[in-house]
């Protein structure tokens, strides 16, 4: 059992856990990611590192409230326990001085872009971060990222914040603006990811994408998770989940991600009429 | 007396009722039946099923008790060279081990040496039930720690023959539950997990510790054990990532990989699904590709979920079919439909990405090829579609490669198997190997050998023999 040393409400069905996980913290650097079940019954789901404190042997995950398995983990108290949590997996970061970076975080993927804008700006690096919600209130983690990034760009769908917009619409205009950008990290939903992607494919800068791929082993054993990379089957898991984003079949990534959308569905309508939410 | 020729044959589930369930197919003998089938036993002084056996389980000793009723020690003499007998008397290809060497199956059947092995062990597991446990003997505390990584049959065999000689035994698993692939591969119907639990509460009894949770070569590293005090590692972790035939539309929605399908529905429990979490698709038309166990598992496991035809995909004819014939012919009598001497090409998809069709090409055989099989050929112009809903893909693993990746100066093979000498032992010192990381994919039985020689050849080591 590991329990959940922190729980903070970050906005409209985002949550922030603190879990206390020694045999993650060992190891742990920024792009990796843990699998968790919640209880007996329940499903291994992954979700990417956000911070970490080596000391006091905590881990911290952001997660949105979307369907059963992740309501059931929202719905566990602070003090309270998650049956299983494994890690830290995936591959880390490549991180070094690459010169200026900049750093796409999306929605929920604001999280775990944190640690790499830290990493990359302890390794010297001139950090651009763009982060980009759906409206105002979904804002969270702004200044923990500026703190670390040298330049912090916000935008949010409707407007009511930072710029009307997408981060899209903010990087194109970053690039318009003709600095020299050594790399691009982005962290996001698929959609966004692929739209990132697009933009700095047309002008030639190294792009990383961190990606989302549903998961059952996490550990390289079971492919749910893998997915065409330049040509080849590669899994998230093991040899990701970072990859050279101009490599990724983002359409094939979004269908696999929706295979199962029937069957969430069911079980999530089931369980809350079941539990009468 | 006059010798029984034919092997008394075991009760099954019959095929109509048993593919529409996850209970385990053979029933097992009845005490009456066991004595009758060990009777069959010559007891001849040449013995040749004890070096067919790659445990060499004292056979004969062991159906000698059985035939004279005396039980506990019949177990006595299979827990001095198998401690897991209950799985061994379920999974061993035993007609290609011990009994094709039977001198019985000169004048008729061999004798069901892994029938009787079965019996005796579930025995054992119903005394145990009523609280009579038998623990072996451990040796004087050596006061040595081993780690064990993995916890599949090579770690589990391991971890018992130390701890019987007298090291602190600790396992690490990177699952949340035990067993590898005693628990997340093979079915319920073929092995029910309640007796995996049994036998590694067993080992839970003995003494030896187990770390949930914990992958190593991610959690903590080979020499991150060493340095927290263990004397000696052996990897076991077993073959990792799926291989595919890496054909268009492979990656389509509703295309497995064998460990991926078993997986889910084995350790996930996906069958019971949304009771449990982790869902499976489930079509009516399932195609299967390959011909080995894994293949016949897949096969018969979507049957049990619900599909109503499920066809069997295999490039060579039945008689090259890596699989034991107890399940060729189990999964026959299933209704399995098998399309031998076919190869799929290519999947296609509907507007969802979901897979809809197959597309197959009839082969032929060839010459001999390295594995001394007859290559097959594909036959032009006999392309052909079959609709269907799911597809697993059972033709084989390559080892994980998370150990490897992580461990400085352990030396790996070809194919990303690690490098073991004659004892097991790996090019880094003080850590030893066996099972599928060292062999590839190959049977329970002989990732229990390689576990059993690891424990021997570390003791070996830990009291400076070998160096």
């Amino acid at each position: 059992m590991f329990k959940i040393t922190k729980k903070q409400k970050l906005g409209p069905e985002m949550v922030l856990m603190e879990i206390n996980a020694p045999q993650v913290t060992k190891h742990v650097q920024p792009g990796q990611f843990i699998i968790l079940r919640v209880n007996e019954k329940g499903e291994r789901i992954p979700l990417t590192v956000a911070d970490f404190d080596s000391e006091k042997r905590r881990v911290t995950i952001v997660f949105q409230k979307v369907g059963k398995t992740t309501y059931l983990l929202g719905s566990i108290p602070e003090g309270g326990s998650i049956l299983d949590v494994t890690g830290p997996l995936g591959t880390p970061s490549e991180i070094s001085k690459f010169g200026t970076v900049v750093c796409v975080g999306g929605g929920v993927g604001v999280a775990p872009i944190y640690p790499i804008v830290k990493k990359l700006k302890s390794e010297g690096n001139e950090v651009i971060s763009i982060i980009g919600y759906r409206s105002k209130n979904y804002v969270f983690w702004e200044e923990k990222i500026k703190n670390v990034s040298d330049k912090l760009l916000i935008a949010t769908n409707d407007g009511t914040y930072g710029e009307k917009g997408f981060v899209t619409d903010i990087l194109i205009k970053l690039l318009e603006s003709n600095i020299k950008i050594d790399r691009v990290i982005t962290i996001g939903p698929a959609i966004m990811m692929k739209a990132v992607s697009d933009i700095t494919k047309l002008k030639k800068i190294k792009t990383i994408a961190s990606l989302n791929a549903l998961m059952v082993c996490g550990m390289g054993m079971c492919g749910t998770c893998r997915l065409t990379i330049g040509g080849e089957t590669k899994l998230s898991c093991s040899d990701g989940p970072e990859f050279d984003a101009h490599l990724v079949d983002f359409n094939e990534l979004m269908e696999r991600l929706n295979v199962y959308k029937e069957e969430e569905k069911y079980a999530f309508e089931k369980w809350k009429t079941e539990a009468k939410i | 007396m006059s010798i029984i020729k034919e092997q008394i044959p075991m009760k099954e589930q019959l095929p109509q009722e048993r593919k529409k369930n996850f209970y385990e197919v053979p029933l097992g003998y009845t005490k009456e039946e066991a004595i009758l089938e060990a009777t069959r036993c010559l007891q001849c002084p040449t013995h040749p099923c004890i070096d067919g056996c790659p445990v060499h389980i004292d056979i004969p000793g062991f159906i000698k008790a059985i035939k004279e009723d005396n039980l506990s020690l019949s177990i006595e003499i299979m827990h001095d060279t198998n401690l897991l007998p209950a799985i061994t008397g379920r999974v061993c290809p035993q007609e290609e081990q011990c009994q094709v060497v039977c001198v019985m199956g000169k004048v008729g059947d061999p004798v069901a040496i892994g029938k009787l092995e079965r019996y005796i062990a579930d025995w054992e597991l119903e005394n145990r039930s009523r609280g009579n446990i038998n623990i072996p003997k451990k040796k004087e505390s050596k006061n040595k720690k081993i780690a064990i990584v993995g916890s599949g049959p090579a770690g589990l065999t391991c971890a018992v023959n130390l701890i019987k000689m007298g090291y602190e035994v600790t396992i690490f698993e990177g699952f949340h539950e035990l067993g590898g692939v005693l628990t997340y591969g093979i079915p319920e119907f073929r092995l029910p997990k309640k007796i995996v639990k049994e036998e590694i509460e067993f080992l839970n009894k003995l003494g030896v510790k187990f770390n949930l949770d914990f992958p190593i070569g991610r959690s903590e590293t080979i020499s991150d054990l060493f340095k927290d005090g263990y004397s000696a590692v052996f990897i076991g972790t077993g073959a990792g990532a799926p291989q595919f035939m890496h054909i268009p539309g492979e990656n389509l929605g509703g295309i497995y990989s064998a460990n991926e399908y078993l997986t889910r529905v084995n350790l996930m429990k996906a069958y019971k699904f949304p009771d449990y979490d982790t869902p499976i698709k489930v079509g009516k038309r399932v195609a299967v590709i390959g011909g080995g166990n894994v293949a016949m598992d897949s096969a018969r496991t979507a049957l049990r979920l619900g599909a109503e035809h499920v066809f069997l995909i295999y490039r060579r004819s039945r008689t090259e079919m890596p699989a034991r014939e107890e399940e060729i012919i189990h999964a026959e009598e299933e209704g399995i439909e098998f399309m031998l001497l076919t190869n799929p090409i290519r999947y296609i998809g509907n507007e969802n990405g979901l897979v809809k069709q197959v597309e197959c090409i009839k082969m032929k055989l060839g010459e001999e090829d390295a594995s001394g099989r007859r290559r097959p050929i594909p036959i032009e112009s006999s392309e052909f579609l079959i609709d269907i809903e799911q597809a697993i893909v059972a033709i084989g693993t390559t080892p994980n490669p998370i150990i490897s990746k992580t461990t400085q100066d352990l030396k790996t093979g070809r194919h990303g198997e690690i490098l073991v000498d004659e004892n097991g032992q790996t090019s880094v010192k003080g850590a030893f190997a066996g099972g599928d990381i060292v062999t590839g994919a190959a049977t329970v039985i002989t990732a229990m050998g390689a576990g059993g020689l690891a424990a021997s050849s570390i003791n070996r080591y830990l009291s400076g023999e070998l160096k």
